[in-house]
């Protein structure tokens, strides 16, 4: 179907150049937050937003990272930088370990109605979660939990499961049934098939879940904002409040260097692997 | 494991064999039905009760929903959701379509492309919120760089503007997550039929028309599936709006997941809070059912 374009240089050299510009409009987000926070906070507020810093300066990343007023205390974003990953760590791996596991009940130990229980467990993937914040608050408040980071890790395992058992789950299901049966025979059980012959091959799945798991819980903000507090607070709720004080100067500079440090796991995580986020991507949102 | 020798001990590891595999899946089953289901059914309580700050359980009948439906800022709250749900999904769909088509041309460098293009898809909406909210002030932003070049009677205050703020919402959210439209099209432009299309290139068909014709209609799938996702994401929206535009000015760019959470633990007024989100569930669920519905039927055929 591109023979017609591509026998057509000027059309090649077109679409090239629209490709181009559509790469700047992409990235100019990324480069204005990169350039300025390498600039002292005069270069912005003078009108040089898109320009070269003229005078480097690391200082913003600094004050984001250690100085800047968050919290009651000035202490930088750096104690919700630990936050975050003090709650996506367990979060994931606690996450990912139940998804598995349902998962192979739900393709290789199916019992009358597992189908239905599959439905009604991935129904939880759509919900909007507006709809459990007010008991969840009491919830979590009954347990002990309301305003800590274990609290926060509980919220994520829950609302995450729906998800990671639908991927081990789809994955599972085109693995050969047979295998798990002669195991079976030769006297395996449960949790020796699990062990030895479902987890060694699980590896690109489990990469799938565990990367799109880490990017919604470290990018979520609904959850941070309802049920932390000051001191448990995970990295977007701390930079969004960063962002909004209303007092004294705005320091876009230090806003900026503060953007990038929240995005920064992410974006490596998408760096290295972008092809297995991509495919999370898909496959999370588009089967049913 | 070792075989076992004897019968006895064999039926009886069969008999644990049996229960194992629910045993291993009732704690998720537990969790949806309290957390997910049970939750629900809670809020559903809550819209009906005369709840405050805090839960009660008098009910009110539909005394929530009659209230919600004659708030100024619920009706912002929808009206913004159904201008910002038609510009972002048709615009993500345009665009994602677009850049699909234009990729899938044999370029050089694709893989390089489709990073960039799809990278933002892997920040939070506070971060993108924080980078637009300042590309979009008029001070330092776009408006004073075209002022700083020479530009001097350039005006772009969108975010400033109570009618206009809402669409600097899906400018930013535009940018989000056109690349992950474009990945969806991308992926279903690479499972069309060639054959086909060589026969109707053959024929002497122009490649708009290939298009046209045969390409465009069959992305049906893919569209479907983005549209599902988009509205997800649109109607649960909430992130973007606190860290662009937190709302305002004053209540111009309410949506009605920020109008839930206000109303609910700010303005305690959790029983039209718990009225909202039911109101979002049901949205949701009108969208998602018929989907999963018809997904699932032709899977069977």
């Amino acid at each position: 179907m591109s023979t017609a374009t591509r026998s057509n240089p000027w059309g090649r050299l077109a679409l090239y150049l629209v490709l181009g510009l559509f790469c700047i409009y992409y990235l100019t987000p990324l480069y204005v937050m990169l350039i300025n926070s390498f600039k002292p906070l005069g270069e912005i507020t003078s009108g040089g937003m898109v320009a070269l810093p003229q005078d480097w300066t690391s200082e913003p990343w600094q004050k984001a990272w250690s100085e800047a007023q968050v919290g009651v205390e000035a202490t930088g974003l750096r104690p919700y930088f630990i936050n975050s990953f003090l709650m996506v760590i367990p979060a994931v791996a606690i996450t990912t370990i139940l998804g598995a596991l349902n998962g192979y009940v739900l393709t290789k130990w199916s019992f009358r109605g597992s189908t239905l229980i599959f439905g009604f467990i991935l129904f939880g993937c759509f919900i909007p979660f507006q709809v459990v914040l007010i008991p969840m608050a009491r919830t979590l408040g009954l347990l002990g939990l309301a305003g800590s980071v274990p609290g926060l890790v509980f919220v994520h395992v829950v609302y995450g499961i729906s998800f990671s058992t639908l991927y081990f789950r789809n994955y599972y299901t085109s693995f050969p049934t047979e295998l798990v049966r002669a195991a079976q025979i030769d006297g395996a059980g449960f949790f020796t098939i699990f062990w030895r012959i479902m987890l060694p091959s699980s590896g690109p799945i489990a990469v799938v879940c565990v990367i799109w798991l880490f990017t919604n819980i470290w990018n979520d903000f609904l959850f941070g904002a309802s049920f932390s507090d000051f001191d448990s607070q995970p990295m977007t709720v701390a930079l969004n409040n960063l962002v909004q004080s209303s007092t004294g100067v705005k320091e876009y500079n230090v806003h900026f260097a503060g953007a990038i440090i929240a995005a920064l796991p992410t974006l490596l995580v998408y760096v290295v692997a972008g092809r297995f986020f991509v495919r999370g991507l898909m496959s999370g949102s588009v089967k049913g | 494991m070792p075989s076992s020798l004897h019968n006895p001990g064999k039926s009886i590891r069969g008999g644990v064999q049996d229960f194992l595999p629910r045993l291993v899946l009732s704690p998720t089953i537990a969790l949806t039905l309290v957390f997910t289901y049970g939750f629900i059914l809670f809020t559903t309580y809550l819209s009906f009760s005369n709840s405050g700050m805090l839960p009660s359980y008098d009910l009110v009948g539909w005394a929530n929903y009659t209230r919600l439906f004659k708030l100024r800022a619920w009706s912002i709250a929808t009206t913004n959701l159904l201008i910002f749900g038609v510009l972002y999904i048709g615009i993500c769909a345009v665009l994602g379509l677009l850049l699909a088509i234009l990729l899938d041309q044999r370029i050089r460098a694709e893989g390089f492309i489709r990073t960039v293009y799809l990278y933002p898809m892997a920040l939070s909406f506070i971060v993108t919120g924080v980078a637009w909210k300042w590309i979009l002030d008029p001070g330092i932003g776009l408006e004073a760089v075209m002022h700083d070049w020479g530009f001097t009677s350039f005006q772009f205050r969108w975010i400033k503007d109570r009618d206009m703020a809402i669409y600097t919402i899906v400018i930013a959210a535009v940018w989000q997550t056109s690349g992950f439209v474009m990945a969806t099209f991308l992926a279903g432009l690479r499972g069309i039929d060639r054959e086909m299309l060589h026969a109707a290139e053959v024929d002497g068909a122009s490649t708009f028309a290939l298009y046209r014709r045969i390409v465009i209609p069959q992305l049906r799938p893919a569209f479907l599936s983005a549209f599902v996702v988009l509205a997800h994401m649109a109607i649960k929206s909430y992130d973007l709006v606190i860290a662009l535009t937190n709302g305002g000015p004053g209540i111009s760019t309410e949506m009605p997941a920020t109008f839930m959470y206000s109303y609910t633990f700010t303005r305690n007024q959790m029983g039209v809070g718990a009225a909202s989100a039911e109101i979002m569930l049901l949205t949701i669920v009108a969208i998602i059912v018929p989907y999963l519905w018809s997904e699932l039927r032709g899977n069977k055929q």
